[in-house]
């Protein structure tokens, strides 16, 4: 280990408005290392990266590739220093064919039938075969996954930064990817793999850095260390060793599901067909299911497996094709994306309160609004739900993640719903506002409402669900009630056969 | 069946001279759609273009009327790029309100510097320019290969824009932009660059379409005298698929049903002439109708 | 801010006016005091010049701030107002004898149906094939503006068949004016339906909802259970409505007679009045006050310091720039908020 580090960041600063997002961050990559860097949501790990790509410029730090100290001012920079990066969101461009956005990222020359030649080689050169003439819109989110890192590999990265690549994948997928990148570090490169998941980082990584409100509480070689070490270093002391979110006692498969109070069916669908939400073809393939009041059920399911229809169906959000829905209202609906369907960002709170109104709603009047009515009414939500906001007048967009989704929560859950149903409900918030959220749901649960979540966090399904379903391709699947965590993964990626 | 083949002919000639400035903005309009800009605007750098010619070829020729009139296109077309692509502001907006300065602007200008009097008929124009041999085949001959200049450019930058397009990493980068800006900017590609990019090269297309409406059509300026084919050019972007070829047909589309008010009119059939300045509108929203259906729009069309 | 911002913007207008004029070697001090005296110099200046070019603009610019408010960007204005206009004219033309109330009232419908008539193409464009509105409703301006040619060459012409313009329409038909003025009802009409918009769109359920289709679509459809493709298409036919009201009040306001030019391209410069207005209401009757005082003193300005009308068209241009670069710069603020 004589040889310098490849990347070298080094009291790396940035903030945003009034969040300081690093403070003083250091971060040392060593030649063919697989890294894991870990932290809560929020903690920086993809802001560091992002520095070290030229996404985000830092107030101070330095950067050092190889030992030589530079300046990145743009991912165009990075990737002539041999850094590429692997985003949590893909940047394939749907409209164009895999070959084209393979050009895109590495500048290849376009002349159609050499670079699909030259990609289809690549990419299986490189262990990841794909088809060059496909649409990326056309991709499955595993065949996308890999087509980044194809576009990574191609435009000549030796430093690879994988931002929660696992986190869109099966369990089985997920291991397949890891090995690849573990390839990948053994021909010489050396990947930085962000995650909040511990077991990956064990399992995975050569090295660890944790890191803690912007600054490194932890870094060192994975041997010696132990889920609870590094969760404890995750969240800090104070909050003691717990892993990650508290598991319910109440799980289905634990036979505990006696302990709910099982009351009528709120939900029941009989051979239901739902149509895909974007294009032709079926979403939902004939799928029954019965939700009493009190219960809480979870879709564990691999992304693009007719979850999302069959919970916009359930919600009332899509019409279905065929089949009988009989659902209880109201129903209570918390959409994946907080900012483009849950709340209108420049509305205040009180106007995004009102957006879910229904004429029984205490502040309509034969169509009209009393605006003061439900101004006090949505400044009692805020109390009553913690949301930390100046007032009922704020306008939606100066919250934070974790604060928009409690007024989602507190909006939809005012009413007093019969059924509840959540997609991703959790995503993208820290554990804090992760627990609140999910006590909102089970005390929803435990009021008398039939809950039905889908989570693409399989252990947050299992934290939360009292009975778990797998949806694949389109239908449901019963989970035997002592099946393992190993068991669900294998039949969210079989479908069962 | 000569007379009938001479007014065929002169028809098809008629067309291709009506069609050139709307297929000169419209294949501007193409490369800016595909990254991802939609210019409202070009309706009034057309007129500054126009008015640019007008100016340009008084002092110095028609010639020097065509470079001022790309080079105010360009210019009108950057800053509306640095206000629908620096500030990120709405493009439809501020497309109407560069319109409408480009009427007042040009309007005052004109004015001021031709008095109440205008330009008149003094104005030196571009004659057809018959490329020998191949403007005596029949038929397509007067129509293709007995225009002025600005007739040829534009049937030489068809190919052109098609090749930058499709066939070079420039192109990939442009229609990257217009499919995916924040991919594309993952992917390196400094999407502000292209987009203003391809917005200058829409403008000095627009700005070269004024001019030779100017030049090449109509001999002389008047106010608003564009009337409308910024808009129109708009229209056969999205009629010709946001592709250079289909761009080509959709003009000549345009410029035989304007033709064809010649047509009827030296046959002397007592048509109101204004339902065949209706006919080409009317066209497009049927075409629009049948032909947005199968066609997409870049996915970025439009958003800041 | 939310204030100051028009009043910079006309003023930043006004002083780019000038400082054009002054370059371009007029005499800015003169043309800028007649521009003054055109719109406020006098009663009968401030009551038949500036307050009767207003209400086409108040109209019009209402009609838009509807459409845009529920997230349809109507550019069609100018269309659907020379189509209530040649609706409103064929029944004035037609309702000689009848008592004022009745015929008036007639004419005004007739306006009100046509312009949503005319809007009936490109709404069923953009539900039945997503064609963009903005692209259909501006083409139909030129069909508009073709058909106004059409008419009054054919059907509508005047009795003698020289002049391309229709014949007067019925005493009955004509709106009241405001005695020693040119003043018009219309402008009681365009007061009443910015206060009636107001309370839509501040009051009720639907106003809010018109609002929540614009400013988040999709959250409207998901969370509020919102049929936005609905609530976009009554408002562009509301809007539509309204704008042919705006024609018909000017031929039995104004004109009496159709002619091509009626309109002096209202539909364009309403939408400067809606965005200086920000979309409100109350906002849209100040707007288009200044604006109609912009026009009226430009008529001045021409006549008295030679300098072309059509200037002020540039200073419509910079206003709108100025509101657009700070609105976009208020939402970049928030935008940075949500970011950290």
């Amino acid at each position: 280990m004589t040889a310098p580090p490849v990347l070298a960041l080094r009291g790396i600063r940035k903030r945003f408005g009034s969040v300081q997002a690093l403070r003083g961050a250091d971060f040392t990559l060593a030649p063919r290392e697989l890294h894991a860097l870990l932290g809560e949501n929020g903690a920086g790990k993809t802001t560091l990266m992002q520095v070290a790509y030229g996404l985000v410029r830092p107030e101070s730090g330095e950067i050092a590739i190889n030992g030589v100290v530079r300046t990145i001012a743009s991912p165009r920079a990075a990737r002539r220093l041999g850094v590429g990066m692997v985003h949590q969101h893909f940047t394939a461009v749907p409209a164009l064919t895999v070959a084209e956005n393979v050009a895109l990222a590495a500048g290849w020359k376009v002349r159609q039938g050499l670079l699909r030649e030259r990609v289809r080689e690549f990419a299986e050169g490189a262990g990841l075969p794909l088809d060059p003439s496909a649409r990326a819109g056309d991709l499955s989110v595993a065949l996308l996954q890999r087509l980044e890192i194809v576009k990574a590999l191609a435009s000549d990265a030796r430093i690879l930064l994988l931002d929660e690549p696992t986190a869109v994948l099966a369990p089985g997928e997920a291991a397949d990817l890891l090995r690849v990148v573990r390839g990948f570090t053994v021909r010489g490169g050396a990947a930085v793999l962000i995650t909040h998941k511990l077991d990956e980082a064990l399992a995975a990584a050569d090295r660890v850095t944790v890191l803690r409100r912007g600054a490194v509480v932890f870094e060192g070689a994975v041997a010696g260390q132990s889920a609870k070490s590094l969760a404890s270093a995750m969240i800090g002391d104070e909050e003691g060793g717990e892993a990650r979110r508290p598991r319910t006692a109440n799980r289905g498969r634990d036979g505990t599901v006696a302990e709910v109070e099982l009351h009528d069916v709120a939900i029941r669908l009989e051979d239901l067909e739902v149509p895909r939400e974007t294009g032709y073809g079926l979403a939902v393939r004939g799928a029954s299911l019965s939700i009493r009041r009190g219960e809480i059920v979870g879709i564990a399911a691999v992304e693009g497996n007719g979850q999302r229809e069959l919970l916009r169906a359930v919600a009332g959000r899509l019409q279905p094709l065929r089949g009988r829905r009989e659902i209880a209202e109201p129903v209570a609906f918390v959409p994946e994306d907080r900012t483009t369907e849950g709340l209108i960002p420049g509305f205040t709170l009180t106007q995004n309160v009102v957006l879910g109104s229904r004429a029984d709603d205490p502040w309509i009047r034969r169509g009209r609004i009393d605006w003061r009515l439900a101004r006090s009414r949505t400044a009692i939500l805020l109390e009553e739900y913690g949301v930390v906001a100046p007032g009922p007048d704020t306008f939606a967009s100066a919250l934070s993640g974790g604060n928009q989704q409690k007024v989602v929560l507190a909006r939809e859950l005012a009413r007093r719903p019969r059924v509840v149903v959540a997609e991703n409900p959790t995503r993208g918030l820290d554990i804090r506002a992760a627990e609140a959220v999910q006590a909102r749901l089970r005390g929803a649960a435990s009021d008398g409402a039939a809950v039905l979540i889908y989570s693409s966090d399989l252990d947050e399904v299992l934290a939360l669900a009292h009975r778990v379903l797998v949806a694949a391709r389109g239908k449901l699947l019963e989970v035997p009630a002592d099946a393992t965590r190993a068991q669900i993964g294998q039949l969210m990626v079989t479908g069962g056969r | 069946m000569t007379d009938s083949l001479v007014l065929l002919s002169g028809f098809l000639a008629a067309a291709v001279r009506v069609a050139t400035p709307l297929l000169l903005a419209a294949t501007g309009e193409t490369v800016t759609e595909r990254a991802g800009v939609m210019n409202l605007g070009l309706e009034g750098i057309m007129l500054g273009g126009a008015l640019a010619a007008t100016l340009g070829a008084t002092a110095a020729g028609p010639w020097a009327g065509l470079a001022v009139a790309v080079l105010v296109g360009m210019l009108l077309a950057a800053l509306f790029a640095a206000v629908a692509i620096g500030a990120r502001a709405d493009q439809i907006i501020a497309g109407t309100a560069l319109t409408l300065g480009a009427v007042g602007l040009t309007g005052t200008i004109y004015r001021q510097a031709y008095g109440i009097g205008g330009a008149g008929l003094a104005l030196p124009t571009l004659a057809p320019l018959p490329i020998p041999g191949l403007s005596q085949i029949p038929l397509l001959g007067p129509a293709l290969f007995d225009q002025p200049m600005p007739t040829y450019l534009a049937l030489l930058a068809l190919p052109l824009v098609w090749w930058v397009l499709f066939r070079t990493r420039t192109g990939l980068a442009l229609r990257a932009t217009g499919e995916g800006a924040a991919m594309a900017r993952a992917a390196g590609v400094r999407t502000g660059l292209v987009r203003t990019v391809a917005t200058v090269v829409g403008g000095g297309f627009a700005g070269l379409a004024g001019a030779s409406l100017v030049l090449a059509q109509v001999g002389t300026f008047a106010e608003r005298m564009t009337a409308g084919r910024g808009y129109v050019a708009i229209a056969i972007v999205v009629l010709g698929r946001w592709h250079p070829l289909g761009v080509a047909v959709a003009s000549l589309l345009f410029g035989a049903a304007t033709a064809l008010q010649y047509v009827f009119q030296s046959l002397g059939l007592d048509v109101p002439y204004q339902l065949f300045l209706m006919l080409p509108y009317g066209l497009t929203l049927l075409a629009l109708a049948g032909a947005v259906g199968r066609a997409r729009a870049p996915a970025d069309l439009g958003k800041a | 801010m939310a204030a100051r911002t028009p009043l910079l913007a006309i003023l930043l207008g006004l002083a780019v006016l000038a400082g054009g004029l002054q370059l371009a070697g007029y005499d800015a001090a003169a043309a800028l005091t007649s521009l003054w005296r055109g719109a406020f110099g006098s009663w009968y200046a401030f009551s038949s010049a500036t307050l009767v070019r207003a209400v086409p603009l108040i109209v019009v610019g209402l009609g838009i701030a509807l459409a845009f408010r529920g997230g349809a960007l109507n550019i069609g204005a100018e269309g659907q107002f020379y189509a209530g206009a040649i609706a409103a004219t064929w029944v004035g033309l037609h309702v000689a004898g009848r008592p004022a109330v009745v015929a008036v009232t007639a004419v005004l419908v007739a306006a009100l149906l046509a312009g949503a008539a005319w809007v009936l193409v490109p709404i069923w464009l953009k539900l039945r094939f997503g064609v963009l509105e903005v692209i259909s409703t501006l083409l139909l301006n030129f069909v508009a503006e073709s058909l106004v040619s059409l008419v009054v060459q054919g059907p509508l012409q005047e009795a003698q068949g020289i002049y391309p313009q229709s014949d007067p329409i019925a005493e009955v038909a004509r709106l009241p004016l405001l005695p020693g003025t040119r003043l018009h009802a219309g402008l009681a009409l365009a007061l009443i339906g910015a206060a009636a918009l107001w309370y839509v769109v501040a009051r009720t359920l639907w106003g809010f909802r018109l609002s929540a289709v614009g400013a988040g679509p999709r959250a409207a459809e998901i969370s509020g259970r919102i049929d936005a493709r609905r609530v976009t298409a009554v408002a562009l036919l509301g809007s539509g409505a309204v704008a042919g009201l705006a024609g018909g009040i000017e031929v039995s306001g104004v004109s009496y007679a159709l002619f091509q030019n009626l309109s002096p391209g209202y539909g364009f410069t309403a939408i400067a009045v809606a965005l200086l207005a920000r979309l409100h209401p109350l906002g849209v009757v100040a707007a288009g006050m200044l604006f109609g005082a912009l026009e009226a003193g430009a008529g001045a300005m021409q006549r008295e310091a030679g300098v072309p009308a059509v200037t002020v068209y540039v200073v419509e241009a910079v206003v709108i720039m100025v509101v657009l670069l700070a609105d976009t710069g208020a939402r970049r603020a928030v935008g940075a908020r949500v970011a950290a």
